[in-house]
């Protein structure tokens, strides 16, 4: 219980509150931080460029500008549009966001809910947003954004196999669905009796991790994967209708699901919110100190962060596949590349 | 060698000659394929080749000139219209009754007899050589076959070409308004359809063909660059 | 046969007629999809209506006109001198480029030639124009695939070129520096140094393209095989440029034409690829751009010295006739019949614009591709609107 790391009594409703606004933060505040530095400040360099200097020093208030400019925006909905579920559809893609981030751990106690098929849940609620970008381009009563929202239904749940699959690689290793537990079977672990890195998943589930890392490329419509937003065709897709608020929920929410994504493939792959735990001598979650509460959340941000890095470094190089060729690649790839991957994880973990 | 200086001077006609004989079997070779269809021809050695059919043989010799003499690349197939512009350059004075223009058809290189005269221009892609084709449009009927069979990309150009100027394409699938709207009235290239902007206002920019007064240096009213 | 009521008749018929309603709403017989003429996509104002039957295009059709100026018409009132400005406007991109064949006809009608200085400054902006025009191409190439850094890249190494044009003729897009009987001013000093500078900074600007896009799989998957145009095809519909040389044709005006410019006294090789297909198109252009960066550097070397204005009246009145004379400008083939009666001005000028054939191909070569191979085609046939709408 958080209520450990200051030995204080806080009533269950302090606790919820506590949780809720802990997720808010755990969304809101990736997804700022990732909009500024890479989309605004990285991609600007990479294209030999400044970015945006005028608002804050270096532009760092650039973020609250585009808020405020998407806030006071009219809020526009086309006549022949069906307005309760375009109103729905940006509140179901964001809501999937926060349903995801309520089961990744950020500390020894740090964590919203403590699922023992953690990981399960998290796959399954990803899906979700499925839903709110299919609603999206039906409702948009506009031909641009149906085919987007088509092709974003076909290209999300293609790609959701292959993530399934590469986390099950994981799961044999760690013999555990709780994500929690992973983290401490890799933190606790130890690689052929040298324990000095732990275990992290990267190392040994690397085709798992690329394969991940790839499907969440896809599952986030990025470039090379973005053909429902296809910029240059579409203009932009099943959002193209949105506008104001609304348009800002969908722009949070792309950049939001793309940090938790990187919460969760750190949490399976880089090991979470510890450092290894033979550097400090601990044996296991109970020996863990209490600052490490503190400290996991900023360890889980700079792994967060690296691996969005990955992320957006991809997107903003690659130019992007069609449908088809898409398709092809996830179903006659991916999908026995990581079939192939679970069977030589299992082999390994009976042998070893 | 600069193929300008080649035009009526002697020596160079004969640096020139096989360009010029190649442009000249070409004529001959249409003609036998033609017969008297072919009206007349001009052949300016070294530069260009210009040949007039009779209309009803239009499309035939696109025909002869692509299917036997191998000229498969289509530059482009327009119109010209021989009658003097009434509004002249349009910089007449509006308040000024308007000048005696003269309205003498006169047409060009390889003469002709109506108004409108089809222009079409097809390339060897071997040799390099293009020949330029006209042919009358009658003031009357103002049709002609179509090219269509012959080059398929003559579909956009007889497009342009009817809704400019009003002539009809026979045979063609299509023929619809390329650039202008549906409803639109009249034939923009013709020398009758005023410019309107010119109508609207008058050009300010007249280039002054006095003679200049002696001692004087600069420009005055001149526009010319 | 039991006889039926009126009232069970009624019923059967309306039966009948709301399982054709149903029927109707139920049959995907497709969709029309307009792309543009507002779009990104589009180098300008083109609508392209395509009938689709899911993500494949049954039938499609260009709209253009959405921005036609009516050219043709406009230079029957100007003088020849005043054609100039107007004709800058047709390819904006290369917009020197548009000037010389104008000139050339005139200079023919007129018999007189540009002083060999002209011909070989007139040459190199011509091929500065070329460099200008495809290295936003390369850029633009990037961005209709989805890969949005190689834009800046270009537009960047772009802004070099557009220096120098402005340097010598005081204009970046539109220049209006040629005259009839030579150019209006000589070249700056430092221009030629300057140059040599910009050209090698463009061949690096080649070779990084050619890595990071030409090299990338995703880039040849999306434009390998797509939008063939077999070379008797190409040859019909009066396609030109790089257009032509990717599907087999060896033509090159520069090469196969003898004008009063620069291009037969140096060294340098015409690109071609035998396959047709998108691929090609964009290769060909990429090539011909590193070919113009030698070529610039070579007529630096050679630039003869002397006047760059021929003795010509004041007031220019060109004698009788008709003239054609077409180059091979950054688009494809571009040429003017100028039809004149010996007058101030051109009696009927018809412009012959490499994009208008180019994109009159566009309704044979998209039947049966999917929708973004229509982004894909259009991005490597390459036109400008200007030179479509004229």
């Amino acid at each position: 219980m958080t209520s450990a790391l200051w030995a204080v009594e806080i009533p269950y409703w302090g606790q919820t509150l506590l949780r809720v606004l802990g997720g808010v933060v755990a969304v809101l505040l990736p997804a700022g931080t990732i909009v500024y530095v890479f989309l605004f400040k990285m991609m600007s360099f990479m294209q030999s460029r400044l970015g945006p200097m005028e608002a804050g020093p270096y532009g760092s208030l650039q973020l609250v500008a585009e808020v405020g400019k998407w806030l006071q925006k009219e809020d526009i909905a086309p006549e022949r549009a069906d307005r309760f579920i375009f109103r729905l559809a940006p509140i179901v893609v964001l809501a999937s966001t926060f349903l995801l981030v309520a089961v990744v751990p950020f500390g020894p106690d740090a964590w919203f809910t403590n699922f023992e098929t953690g990981i399960y849940y998290a796959m399954a609620v990803s899906s979700v947003s499925v839903l709110g970008i299919l609603m999206a381009g039906w409702a948009s009563a506009n031909k641009y954004s149906l085919l987007g929202g088509l092709r974003a239904a076909g290209q999300l749940i293609a790609y959701e196999l292959p993530m399934v699959l590469a986390v099950i690689g994981v799961v044999i290793q760690a013999e555990s669905m709780n994500l929690q537990q992973i983290v401490v079977a890799q933190n606790a672990g130890s690689i052929f009796g040298w324990d000095g890195l732990g275990n992290p998943y990267l190392l040994t589930q690397f085709v798992g991790f690329l394969i991940f890392m790839i499907a969440v490329q896809a599952e986030l419509t990025q470039a090379p994967f973005d053909m429902p937003i296809a910029e240059s065709e579409l203009v932009s897709g099943y959002m193209t209708e949105y506008s104001g608020f609304r348009f800002l929920m969908f722009f949070i929410g792309e950049f939001a699901t793309a940090g938790v994504f990187a919460l969760i493939a750190s949490v399976l792959f880089l090991g979470g919110w510890g450092v290894p735990f033979a550097w400090f001598g601990w044996n296991g979650i109970d020996d863990v100190d209490n600052w490490m509460n503190v400290v996991g959340p900023l360890v889980m941000f700079g792994k967060m962060m690296l691996l969005v890095f990955l992320i957006m470094w991809v997107r903003f190089s690659y130019p992007r596949f069609r449908e088809d060729q898409l398709q092809r690649f996830a179903w006659k790839f991916l999908i026995p590349v990581s079939l192939g991957n679970i069977v030589l994880t299992a082999v390994a973990k009976v042998v070893w | 060698m600069s193929p300008l200086s080649s035009v009526g001077d002697a020596t160079s006609v004969a640096g020139e000659l096989p360009g010029d004989a190649r442009r000249e079997q070409i004529v001959d070779e249409l003609r036998r394929h033609l017969g008297d269809a072919l009206l007349e021809s001009v052949v300016v050695p070294g530069v260009d080749v210009w040949i007039r059919v009779r209309t009803d043989a239009w499309r035939r010799a696109g025909e002869v000139l692509s299917d036997e003499l191998g000229f498969t690349y289509f530059c482009f197939l327009s119109a010209v219209d021989w009658l003097p512009s009434p509004y002249g350059r349009g910089e007449d004075d509006p308040t000024e009754p308007a000048p005696e223009r003269s309205s003498e058809i006169v047409q060009g290189v390889a003469g002709g007899e109506t108004r409108l005269q089809m222009l079409a221009r097809v390339v060897h892609p071997a040799h390099h050589v293009g020949v330029n084709l006209k042919c009358d449009v009658p003031d009357d009927r103002p049709t002609v076959p179509s090219w269509i069979p012959v080059f398929a990309g003559a579909n956009w150009h007889e497009r342009e070409t009817h809704e400019m100027f009003g002539i009809g394409f026979a045979g063609h699938p299509d023929l619809r308004n390329l650039y202008l709207p549906t409803d639109f009235e009249g034939h923009p290239l013709r020398k009758d359809f005023p410019l309107l902007a010119r109508m609207v206002k008058p050009w300010p920019g007249i280039v002054d063909v006095e003679p200049m007064p002696a001692g004087d240096a600069d420009d005055e009213g001149g526009d010319e660059s | 046969m039991t006889m039926l009521s009126d009232r069970q008749q009624l019923s059967y018929i309306a039966a009948q007629a709301a399982d054709a309603r149903v029927n109707v709403e139920l049959e995907t017989e497709g969709m029309t999809l307009n792309i543009g003429p507002q779009h990104p996509a589009t180098h300008g104002t083109l609508r392209i209506i395509a009938r689709l039957d899911g993500e494949q295009v049954v039938w499609a059709e260009p709209a253009c006109g959405y921005m036609h100026r009516g050219y043709e018409k406009l230079a029957e009132v100007r003088t020849y001198p005043q054609v100039t400005t107007l004709v800058n406007r047709i390819d904006w991109l290369g917009s020197f480029a548009n000037e010389v064949p104008f000139i050339l006809a005139a200079e023919q009608l007129m018999e007189i030639e540009a002083p060999a200085r002209a011909q070989w400054i007139r040459t190199l902006l011509f091929e500065l124009s070329r460099i200008a025009n495809v290295s936003l191409f390369l850029g633009d190439l990037g961005v209709q695939m989805g890969a949005i850094t190689p834009v800046f890249m270009a537009f960047r190494d772009r802004e070099y070129v557009l220096n120098l044009i402005e340097a010598a003729t005081g204009g970046r897009f539109h220049p209006n520096f040629d005259r009839i009987g030579g150019l209006k001013d000589d070249l700056p000093a430092g221009f030629v140094a300057e140059t040599r500078q910009v050209m090698k900074k463009l061949r690096n600007f080649c070779d990084e393209i050619e890595d990071l896009l030409f090299g990338n799989e995703i880039f040849q998957s999306r434009t390998r095989g797509i939008g063939v145009i077999p070379r008797d095809v190409a040859l019909d519909y009066g396609l030109s440029g790089a257009n032509l040389r990717a599907s087999g044709v060896d033509w090159d005006l520069r090469r196969d034409q003898r004008l009063p410019m620069a291009w037969d006294k140096v060294d340098w090789k015409v690109w071609t690829h035998t396959d047709g297909d998108s691929f090609a198109r964009c290769w060909v252009r990429l090539q011909e751009t590193r070919e113009a960066t030698k070529l610039v550097d070579q007529l630096l070397d050679g630039l003869p010295s002397g006047p760059v204005m021929a003795k010509v009246p004041r007031i220019i009145k060109v004698p009788a006739g008709e003239a054609w004379v077409s180059t091979e400008n950054p688009l494809g083939e571009m040429g003017y019949y100028v039809v004149s009666k010996g007058d101030l001005g051109p009696f009927r000028v018809k412009i012959r614009s490499a994009s208008f054939n180019n994109i009159s191909i566009v309704p044979w070569v998209l039947r049966g591709v999917y929708v973004p191979d229509i982004i894909t085609i259009l991005a490597s046939l390459y036109f400008i609107l200007g030179d479509i709408d004229r």
